[in-house]
């Protein structure tokens, strides 16, 4: 199965997760995120978590690899469709003081999630 | 540690394909227990953290075995995850929160803290050359 699916949308690289974000799919989202990175005008990133509630500390290595990836063009890292057990990772490990979690993932495709991190910068 | 209520042993390759494997059987392993979504998520991740640290640090790029062994008796269940490679030098070092001997490769470091923090007991036992043995337990309530 394939960790993950990538659309680039105006300025925002959307990964969609298809599989639980350890180790494993790690390493192939790392390389898909930043191939389409460096070949596309994607500026921001917004992870769909839509469908998986599994994460653990690689995945959290994988988010802030991207992070620092694009903050130095002034982009941002968004998340969407997180579940209760990938939302209590990203607060204990406090990622979301560098990542904005949009509530509503069918708001980050059609309008204010996605447009407002495509704006706001 | 005898007269458990069940007990399960698995050993595979120290693959990262594996490390779903691993989250999956201790699920699996719990659903007797009907054990909260909550407390399932943490077994998984501890899990997932100590399966992970064995494959990454205590073989790296070379090819090994991990061995998952649980046990369970009344609401208390033990996670015992080791391998036979490295072995860690400083453990104290390692267990300390956002410490990573690999940050090129995107470590977060934030492996010993979730063992930690979703599990009621850690014991780490290692030698260097030997291996790592990981000992969790877990109280479902």
């Amino acid at each position: 199965m394939q960790a993950a699916e990538y659309e680039v949308k105006g300025e925002v690289l959307v990964i969609r997760l298809k599989a639980d974000l350890d180790h494993h799919t790690a390493l192939s989202v790392r390389e898909a995120a930043d191939s389409l990175l460096a070949r596309s005008h994607a500026k921001h990133i917004l992870f769909d978590f839509t469908g998986v509630d599994f994460m653990d500390s690689s995945g959290i290595g994988v988010i802030m690899g991207r992070y620092r990836q694009v903050i130095f063009h002034g982009g941002r890292v968004g998340v969407t469709g997180v579940g209760a057990n990938v939302d209590r990772i990203f607060r204990i490990s406090g990622l979301y003081k560098i990542v904005e979690n949009y509530q509503k993932a069918e708001e980050a495709f059609t309008c204010p999630a996605y447009e407002r991190l495509a704006t706001e910068n | 540690m005898e007269n458990f209520d069940n007990e399960m042993r698995l050993t595979f390759q120290a693959k990262s394909c594996n490390e779903a494997l691993a989250r999956m059987t201790v699920a699996a392993f719990l659903t007797p227990l009907n054990p909260t979504l909550e407390e399932l998520a943490d077994t998984k991740t501890a899990v997932s953290e100590a399966v992970t640290n064995a494959i990454i640090h205590g073989y790296g790029e070379t090819e090994g075995t991990v061995e998952l062994w649980c046990a369970r008796r009344g609401r208390e269940v033990w996670f015992h995850v080791k391998d036979t490679g490295n072995g860690i030098a400083d453990i104290k070092a390692a267990m300390e929160p956002m410490y990573t001997t690999k940050p090129e490769q995107e470590r977060s470091g934030m492996g010993f803290s979730f063992m930690e923090a979703f599990t009621d007991e850690l014991i780490v036992e290692s030698a260097v050359g030997e291996g790592t043995l990981v000992k969790m337990k877990k109280v479902m309530g």
